[in-house]
């Protein structure tokens, strides 16, 4: 597949990404608004969903924070440097002609890169799948919601109630600070490196989907039930409806282990794809 | 929860009778700053310094926009405020040192800041998140910016307003916080909700 289609494509996705939200997050905005009762969060979903339209319609970021960029690719294998040099150059064009906000500085220099892109910047995960098309997905990720995420290590003895408890406190700890109603992506055993990516697999399912096995599903019901109970509400201000959605994405962990990774996403859940056939044609899928 | 419509520069006055719960919009000049300007700001004060721009009555934003420049002139495409909470240690010394009245972020600030704000007589308010393009129309001009140098998000962007909001007064200048109160309640029902 040539390069230059993976460009075009990541750029064009890019673009739709921080201006248009996909569809089930806009859905479950407009039902987060109608179910919300307390007053001051219903003006806040109220704002969010006029500002998806007017940014929409002037075709402009949806929110400010534009984000770190990341890409998620699905396929057979690929010439890696020359996608990531692809990728690279439609993160530094989307920049400059959406605009983008420039994000990437250096962890102590600050120094910013003013192109999005820098040392293992934009983040890019290659999962294999036997299929003849490419899948192409970026998340565009602010850093409010970002900087709520946390890793835990719990007892295994701890149990079902111990996930409850770190993602309980993972919510209530960051109150009104990510953009309420946040989602929230969990990502349980695997090792410390595999446990946080769980929570970014989990950050690219559509939202109200729920996981195939029953015991992963019944979990991510629950969790929503316990979080939409904290009364942390819309931008924290106090309501019913704290998060549209969780996931959870799971791998075997050590028998001596439990590791949770928490992953929050703000409601401005930025992710778009597209698939890429063999003959460089495409199409954009949500 | 009455409703305001203020000028900037603020006068204490103005601010000293807004309360938890109140919706203002501001006209006038408002000034971004992140960590970045806010550490540069004290940094400023501590040396002797004057920074570039008035504070006396000065309305502070935790935002840090998207531009573009379009023949020649800066223009703001998207602008919703950032997360006040990492500006909590830095706040109470902005306020010590300057005479600013309002500060406007999102997610709210510490019972430091709350004390700090008492003291000098300034408010902060709460703009929804990520209502960055409804901001960002309300927005005029761009009168200009200082410190570029550190970069487009952290600047210190001076904008030209009108009828900027609805902004909430989440913290007053009584030292009563909205935060305060709704962290106890959560605290209390998230114990319960473990124990079932």
């Amino acid at each position: 597949m040539k390069t230059s289609v993976i460009e075009e494509v990541a750029f064009q996705l890019i673009k739709k990404a921080s201006v248009t939200l996909p569809k089930d997050v806009r859905l479950a905005i407009q039902k987060a608004y109608e179910e919300e009762t307390s007053t001051l969060g219903r003006t806040q979903l109220k704002a969010i969903l006029d500002n998806i339209v007017v940014a929409e319609q002037m075709d402009r970021p949806v929110c400010q924070d534009t984000g770190i960029v990341s890409f998620f690719i699905k396929g057979r294998s690929l010439d890696y440097k020359a996608l990531e040099e692809a990728l690279r150059r439609a993160t530094a064009r989307a920049t400059k002609e959406v605009p983008l906000r420039p994000n990437a500085v250096h962890p102590l220099t600050r120094k910013n890169s003013e192109d999005n892109t820098g040392a293992h910047i934009p983040g890019i995960t290659y999962i294999y799948e036997d299929v003849d098309h490419t899948d192409l997905v970026v998340v565009l990720k602010g850093a409010g919601s970002e900087n709520m995420s946390a890793l835990y290590m719990i007892s295994p003895g701890e149990g079902v109630d111990g996930v409850k408890r770190v993602v309980l406190e993972t919510v209530v700890r960051a109150g009104g600070q990510p953009c309420p109603p946040i989602v929230v992506n969990v990502g349980l055993g695997g090792t410390v490196d595999l446990t946080l990516k769980l929570a970014k697999m989990a950050l690219i399912r559509p939202l109200g989907l729920r996981h195939p096995e029953e015991g992963v599903a019944k979990l991510e019901e629950e969790l929503l039930e316990l979080i939409n109970s904290t009364g942390i509400g819309p931008m924290g201000l106090g309501g019913r409806i704290t998060a549209l959605d969780v996931k959870v994405e799971y791998a075997h962990c050590h028998t001596a282990s439990l590791p949770v990774g928490v992953n929050i996403q703000c409601w401005a859940d930025r992710r778009a794809t597209a698939r890429i056939y063999p003959d460089g044609s495409w199409e954009l899928l949500s | 929860m009455t409703e305001y419509r203020l000028a900037t520069p603020l006068r204490e006055g103005d601010v000293r009778g807004l309360k938890v719960g109140d919706v203002v919009y501001v006209s006038g000049v408002i000034y971004t700053a992140r960590d970045m300007a806010h550490k540069r700001l004290v940094e400023l004060a501590e040396r002797g310094q004057r920074p570039p721009v008035e504070m006396d009555g000065s309305v502070i934003y935790h935002a840090g926009p998207v531009v573009r420049k379009l023949n020649g002139e800066w223009e703001v495409v998207s602008a919703g405020p950032t997360t006040s909470s990492r500006m909590n240690k830095v706040t109470p010394l902005l306020l010590k040192y300057y005479p600013v009245r309002m500060i406007v972020g999102k997610g709210g600030m510490s019972q430091e800041v709350a004390e700090a704000l008492k003291e000098r007589g300034a408010v902060y308010c709460h703009y929804t998140g990520g209502a960055a393009v409804l901001a960002a129309k309300r927005i005029k001009r761009v009168a200009k910016v200082e410190w570029l140098d550190l970069g487009i998000p952290e600047a210190l962007w001076v904008l030209e307003v009108e009828d900027f909001g609805p902004l909430i007064v989440t913290m007053d200048s009584h030292g009563n916080s909205l935060y305060e109160k709704l962290e106890l309640e959560i605290k209390s029902r998230v114990e319960m909700l473990l124990r079932r």
